[in-house]
């Protein structure tokens, strides 16, 4: 099937090449990087996790979301997802790819990687989270791959894929609620210190994972002889709808804990974030906006669950991704960092060289989501001709 | 024809085996001949701690910063890179040094007076609980928190980790911001965390840690909690002392007389 990923029509090939031209950027800007260390970044004494990291947590919430496609379709057979379950599946495959890029970027000795394992050392979750994510990693490949090799062959899947489609489950919801302990479990970090932070991740990602996948099925019906069926969509946009509500509440059970008890250590963050501290608000735009974009979300796409239209639907997607993208990408990391554990006030803005890197990274992922996406469309071209 | 490549496949084998065994015995006899008798005028604790008395320390003094930083090649970065700087001990005020502000009405004097910060050398550590490497570890014999800058791989955990911002990350090559270079300590690369290691290295051949040793005042004192003896017990016996961040579980062993 690999084949199918090679050739194609010219489009196809621009749109390669203009990926290959930003990985090919972003390599020369981590050469710099390697070279003169990573002080070529913003990132400094107290703020000493950036883009790469925060990125890396906004995919894997992406990359677990498509359990919000194999659970409805393997465990409650919902049929309707027969059709797209494989790109959820496929989506997983580079967005786990690219966050482990993004770990490996932010090491200040990639050559020493492999002291990870070893020396394995199981009371430190980073350890876990490699582990976690290489596993699901793995998950999908097998398991996207056997599905649509069977598909072609018109066959059922082997009996063997079941029990690992039925692991892919649970452990989609544990790469992210084990990335949530990255943060949740530090003492002196007042912003993260909080049992709501794994619930929160997950809302975000399964708001953000499939308006996403709701935006890529509808660019592949428009460009491609596939239809992912309008049924789908709109089951997608419900999770969209839930996923996003869930998320904003707990986001205010967050906000009313730590303004209620009024704790300084854990409301400086938020102050810092939403009204700026000591003359200090480069992010305070960026988390309104956040704010109110998920918000709006919820309201269009309460409306387009009543009188559903695919315009309507878009709309909100794009709401949803980039309130979720904002409150994950920039705010997460900005808001637990400062103020520092002392109270010093270091802002955190990212550098070229670091906004070329995380580029050049979305640009790898995106390469090998096309290159499944097309395999996994011609394969479903194929039957259908 | 068959027979001929059988043996040749038995032969690389050997050869193979007999390539990956002859470093682990060479290396094996190496380990046993090499045997190290620790120094005999080592200083020996079990829980070394220090007690910082905050009202000896003299306003625009820097000696203790400035013999660590020397003895231990810690780079001096320019004025434009100060938010990627490195510090093994350094002053803070008392607002940041204690930010939960357990004292109110804090005597004036001590409103802008430096107060010694360092790595708490903790009980429990949150760094070596996050390093997913052990490349920063609490060394058994004696509670000192140590790293292996070899191993390191300079993911920073153990600087979301830290409640005390006692861990510098070599943002940039450090060599280059060294002026004089101090043979008997090592110098690090880009890309590995740091901090203060108690002065394992002085304490190895009987010296108290530089920072203890350099100051006129007296007001850094180093020494065994184990020890009911110990000048550090013997002070808090007398006064009382306030910790860092106490709350948090982590148990600092930095005591601050005021």
């Amino acid at each position: 099937m690999l084949e199918k990923a090679i050739f194609g029509s010219k489009k196809f090939y621009a749109w390669m090449t203009f990926l290959g031209l930003l990985i090919g950027i972003g390599m020369v800007a981590y050469l710099y990087q390697l070279y003169y260390g990573l002080g070529t970044t913003g990132m400094s004494r107290d703020v000493s996790w950036g883009l790469y990291i925060a990125q890396l947590t906004f995919l894997v919430g992406v990359a677990a979301s498509a359990v919000m496609l194999v659970m409805p379709y393997y465990l409650h057979h919902y049929k309707d997802f027969g059709r797209i379950v494989i790109l959820g599946e496929f989506l997983a495959i580079p967005t786990l790819i690219m966050c482990m890029t993004f770990v490996l970027v932010d090491l200040g000795k990639p050559f020493r990687l492999l002291n990870i394992f070893r020396y394995p050392t199981p009371n430190s979750i980073l350890f876990w989270d490699v582990m976690v994510l290489q596993g699901y990693l793995i998950l999908n490949l097998i398991i996207g791959w056997i599905t649509l090799q069977s598909e072609r062959q018109s066959v059922a899947p082997p009996r063997w894929v079941r029990p690992l489609i039925y692991l892919s489950i649970p452990w989609a919801v544990s790469i992210h609620t084990v990335t949530a302990f990255l943060y949740a479990g530090l003492p002196g970090r007042g912003y993260w210190l909080t049992a709501i932070m794994a619930p929160r991740f997950l809302s975000s990602a399964f708001a953000a994972g499939p308006s996403l996948l709701i935006i890529l099925a509808m660019f592949v019906r428009r460009f491609t002889n596939f239809d992912p069926g309008a049924r789908a969509i709109q089951t997608l946009a419900k999770i969209v709808t839930y996923a996003i509500i869930i998320n904003i509440f707990f986001f205010f059970l967050e906000v009313f804990t730590v303004f209620y008890s009024g704790i300084p250590s854990h409301m400086l963050h938020f102050q810092y974030l939403f009204f700026g501290l000591h003359g200090h608000g480069a992010y305070i735009p960026f988390m309104w906006a956040s704010l109110l974009m998920g918000l709006a979300a919820v309201v269009v796409l309460l409306y387009q669950n009543v009188r559903p239209n695919e315009k309507v639907l878009v709309v909100g997607c794009i709401l949803v991704f980039l309130a979720t993208w904002i409150d994950k990408g920039l705010g997460m990391m900005n808001g637990g960092f400062v103020p520092s554990p002392l109270e010093h006030v270091t802002e955190y803005i990212p550098t070229l060289p670091e906004i070329l890197i995380a580029i050049g990274i979305y640009a790898v992922g995106f390469t090998i989501l096309t290159a499944l996406y097309k395999i996994a469309i011609s394969v479903k071209e194929e039957l259908r001709a | 024809m068959e027979g001929s490549r059988r043996n040749f496949l038995k032969l690389a084998g050997l050869s193979v085996l007999g390539l990956g065994a002859a470093p682990a015995l060479t290396s094996a006899s190496k380990a046993a001949a090499q045997t190290f008798d620790a120094n005999p005028q080592a200083l020996t604790g079990t829980h070394w701690a220090m007690v910082v008395d905050v009202s000896k320390c003299q306003d625009d003094c820097q000696d203790c910063i400035n013999a660590c930083h020397q003895g231990h090649n810690v780079p001096a970065l320019p004025p434009d890179k100060q938010k990627n700087e490195i510090k093994w001990i350094w002053h803070e005020e008392f607002e940041n040094a204690f930010p939960e502000k357990p004292i109110g009405y804090l005597p004036e004097k001590f409103h802008h007076k430096p107060f010694e910060v360092l790595c708490n050398h903790c009980d429990s550590p949150p760094c070596v609980r996050v390093c997913p490497t052990k490349a920063t570890f609490k060394r058994k014999s004696d509670g000192i928190v140590l790293m292996d800058f070899h191993r390191c791989i300079g993911c920073r955990f153990c600087m979301a980790a830290c409640p005390y911002g006692s861990r510098s990350f070599n943002w940039f090559e450090p060599r280059l911001y060294l002026d004089k270079t101090n043979p008997t300590y090592p110098t690090r690369t880009k890309g590995v965390v740091e901090k203060c290691n108690f002065c394992a290295e002085q304490l190895a051949v009987g010296n108290l840690p530089l920072c203890v040793r350099a100051c006129k005042q007296g007001a850094l004192v180093f020494g065994d909690l184990d020890d009911p003896n110990s000048d550090v017990r013997k002070i808090l016996n007398e006064k009382s002392a306030i910790r860092r961040k106490a709350e948090l579980g982590t148990g600092p062993n930095i005591f601050y007389v005021i």
